[in-house]
């Protein structure tokens, strides 16, 4: 237990943590109504969408991969999904297989061209994402769906605590399907030996085919898992802003990047973890939600962010520099 | 012993090359066995045949541990018993040592078992007496112990057969010494050991059998008993290299003059000279100073005190291109990460020193002189290029080094820096490599050659300086000592 403390001390996630506590504390005494259990479920309910994208695209990330797409297939997924459920009169099973499978669908598409193609997938996807984006536009009109049927706008909403004043706490659909990406990403990469293959594809691919790891198959796990990420992801969307506005949600893939990136997920792949991306995006939250509760201006806020972004990566490439620099006077030492 | 792994008629073609013709080879279980040969002679063909990845032409016999395998596959190879640990380690340096080595257990989909992963990852390590923390990532490792890993997962692979390629070109002698000591161990475990290498020193003394190819033709399987690094040498060159210390022709001019130069944590008062077509060695251990000191006088980084005189004038410079345009030229020592730019043409790294010269009345390069300076060098240095349009990453260690030089000499230098020029380059590739510098010598350039070697420095050189310590301990002529007094110089 103490080497493993130890061990979890020097790492980028207890510095994260340690970031995220005192801007906690400091919230917490500054701006009235931030420590409250209301105001945590008001967090996670508008991070869902993000974070639900964080934990697919973390995925990815730790296979070696990137993929810029995920909003474009989400708001097909979205637009598809909420098509079908407002003309025909069916359910949750229909809804969720929609949206899921059209994610999925897309995200093993994604793959099988990254694989094949070898070029360095941030580009292919960047362009996919325009494919995508460019058809839904141009079939959709970019006109928004305005009704949901009454089952998916008011479902999956529980009352836990305090029903009786104004500001009950719930437990809905956002806070549920966040919570469901993160344990199942964490399954995948930490449980699952699939899951080490992708990290050690991410790691060094050419010793992962040497072993004999296909890569192909791989790529289709990491991009298919970030692809029924999108399809919850979307659906959590829809339901939240009792919309679907076919190009609402393209923009905000950066935000996604940000958090994984923040979380210590490095774009040249193998590194990345769950608890990482789960305190980037409580980073996030918090930056963005404490400002504007400490009522400073949106524009300071969008500046905010981004400074502390580049620190965040500034200090994680510190990091990696001294890590090499001790190393290599390891290496030189024993000669 | 038994036989463990029997090759008859063993040959590839690519295309209309041929790789290997004919070979013959047997490895006895728990023998270590060496594979010499020079670069392109066939040793990586012949371990990507055993190991499953290339096919063999048709004929050729692979047996293994008693059974004729016709159709071998790098799974089938793995499962015979037969693991090659590259070069490159193939590890994954975000891994934990015990994943790294209990990577075999990672396939297929299926729950994990972290407790089992480290089991088999501590009973490999235990099995040959090596311990490295489990839990800690392959890439907080340094290279010695990252090779120790590789071996881990071999064993842990249930190896009958470890081949090893190129082990020691990273290593210190103390980690190749403690790599001898796991063979010994690998071998008493029955676990036969193959090293190919071209630099087979140090391997020889524990090895029993030697196989030696040339051009992919098997010159014969040898006792390591008896073998001599000489003998080797010649058998992988089909040449001969006997060297005698260099004559004293002592120059009388002098080139350059090197005055109580001195920088703060390098090297301090250190004097000198080069003459007219002297080469001068400069040796010592690592860190006593040698590089840094050939840094400074390429203007690199700038001494604290003392003076560098070249042709009677102080030198005043305050960079590089002062050093490039006074006449002096410096070949670096990693010639791969410093030296070229590995994806540009042969051509383009050639004339990147002399671009300026090469400028015609609009600043645009003059292609018809580029092609003839490049053409130049190419001929003069005897660089074995097809087109000088390819990749200086496509030619091998020795014609690469080459270029590196034709790049300096294009500068027309009167005195040219070499650190450590011969490092990972082949014996046959070496002795061009002298050649050339003692022609320039003859011609009247001066040479200040840094080397680890003494055996280089003391064929090779007019003149040995030894640092140690940042200061020059010793002043010596080769044609007046022998090569061991030489090496008790250092060593002292």
């Amino acid at each position: 237990m103490h080497r493993f403390l130890a061990r979890f001390g020097r790492t980028h996630e207890a510095r994260l943590l340690a970031v995220n506590l005192v801007i906690i504390v400091f919230l917490s005494v500054f701006a009235t109504g931030f420590f409250s259990l209301g105001n945590a479920f008001n967090l996670m309910t508008s991070y869902a969408f993000v974070g639900i994208l964080a934990a697919g695209l973390v995925v990815v990330l730790v296979a070696g991969s990137i993929d810029i797409s995920m909003t474009a297939t989400a708001s097909i997924a979205q637009y598809l999904a909420v098509s079908v459920v407002s003309t025909y009169d069916v359910g949750w099973t229909v809804l969720l297989t929609v949206a899921l499978g059209t994610g999925l669908m897309f995200g093993l598409f994604n793959a099988v061209l990254v694989t094949w193609l070898r070029i360095s997938s941030i580009i292919v996807t960047i362009a996919l994402l325009n494919v995508y984006f460019g058809l839904l536009m141009f079939f959709t009109k970019g006109d928004p769906i305005n009704f949901l049927p009454g089952w998916y706008a008011d479902g999956m909403s529980w009352v836990i605590a305090g029903a009786e004043t104004n500001n009950p706490l719930i437990l809905n659909m956002q806070i549920l399907g966040l919570v469901l990406s993160f344990v199942l990403a964490w399954f995948l990469l930490n449980r699952l030996s699939v899951g080490r293959q992708l990290r050690a594809l991410g790691g060094n691919a050419e010793a992962a085919k040497r072993v004999g790891f296909n890569e192909l198959r791989l790529n289709m796990v990491a991009y298919g898992f970030l692809g029924v990420m999108a399809g919850l992801a979307s659906l959590v969307q829809a339901q939240a802003s009792q919309s679907v506005v076919p190009n609402a949600l393209v923009g905000r893939e950066l935000d996604v990047l940000a958090v994984v990136v923040l979380g210590g997920a490095s774009l040249t792949g193998g590194t990345g973890s769950i608890l990482g991306t789960v305190l980037g995006l409580l980073l996030l939250a918090l930056l963005q939600n404490g400002l504007i509760l400490i009522g400073v201006s949106s524009f300071w806020i969008q500046f905010a962010t981004g400074f502390v972004f580049l620190v965040a990566v500034s200090t994680i490439a510190w990091d990696r520099t001294r890590q090499q620099r001790v190393l290599g006077r390891r290496i030189g030492a024993t000669g | 012993m038994p036989t463990f792994l029997d090759l008859r008629g063993i040959s590839k073609r690519f295309g209309g090359v041929r790789a290997l013709s004919e070979i013959d080879m047997d490895i006895s279980a728990g023998e270590v066995h060496c594979l010499a040969g020079e670069n392109g002679s066939g040793k990586s063909t012949l371990i990507k045949i055993i190991s499953g990845v290339q096919r063999p032409e048709p004929g050729g016999k692979i047996t293994i541990n008693g059974q004729l395998v016709d159709h071998l596959t790098p799974a089938e190879s793995i499962r015979r018993g037969i693991q090659v640990i590259y070069q490159d380690l193939s590890l994954f340096p975000n891994l934990s040592v015990a994943e790294n080595i209990a990577i075999e257990g990672h396939h297929g989909l299926h729950l994990l078992n972290w407790k089992a992963t480290r089991e088999i990852a501590r009973a490999a390590m235990e099995h040959i007496g090596v311990s490295i923390d489990p839990d800690a990532l392959v890439s907080e490792l340094p290279i010695a112990q990252r090779q120790l890993v590789a071996i881990c997962r071999a064993i842990a692979n249930e190896a009958r057969l470890v081949i090893m390629d190129e082990p020691t070109a990273s290593l210190t002698r103390k980690e190749v010494d403690a790599l001898l000591a796991l063979t010994l161990e690998l071998r008493r475990r029955n676990v036969a050991v193959l090293f190919v290498s071209h630099r087979l020193d140090e391997v020889l003394e524990i090895a029993e059998r030697v196989t030696v190819l040339r051009n992919g033709e098997k010159c014969g399987t040898f006792e390591a008993k008896g073998m001599t690094n000489r003998k080797l040498v010649e058998l992988m060159t089909g040449k001969s290299f006997e060297y005698r210390p260099l004559d004293n022709a002592p120059p009388t001019e002098p080139l350059l003059e090197v005055r109580n130069l001195s920088r703060a944590g390098e090297y301090s008062d250190v004097s000198f000279t080069v003459g007219k077509g002297e080469i001068l060695g400069l040796t010592g251990r690592l860190g006593s100073g040698r590089t840094e000191l050939a840094l400074s006088l390429f203007c690199m980084t700038h001494p604290d005190a003392g003076e560098i005189i070249m042709d009677g004038k102080a030198l005043r410079m305050s960079s590089n291109r002062d050093a490039i345009k006074n006449g002096i030229a410096y070949v670096s020592e990693d010639r791969l990460s410093l030296g070229l730019v590995m994806e540009q043409s042969v051509a383009a790294n050639t004339v990147i020193t002399v671009l300026r010269d090469l400028a015609g009345k609009f600043g645009f390069v003059d292609q018809r002189r580029r092609d003839e300076t490049v053409q130049n060098w190419i001929s003069n240095l005897s660089v074995k290029v097809s087109d000088p349009t390819n990749p200086v990453g496509s030619l091998s260690g020795g014609n690469q080094q080459r270029i590196v030089l034709a790049k300096w000499l294009a500068t027309k230098p009167r005195l040219l820096i070499l650190d450590s020029p011969t490092v990972g380059v082949d014996i046959g590739a070496k002795d061009g490599i002298y050649a050339v510098v003692r022609r320039l010598a003859e011609e009247g350039m001066g040479v200040i050659l840094i080397t680890d070697e003494i055996p280089e420095a003391y064929y090779h050189c007019h003149r040995v300086l030894v640092m140690r310590g940042g200061r020059i301990s010793g002043d010596y002529r080769p044609a007046q000592m022998t090569e061991a007094a030489l090496q008790d110089t250092v060593d002292a």
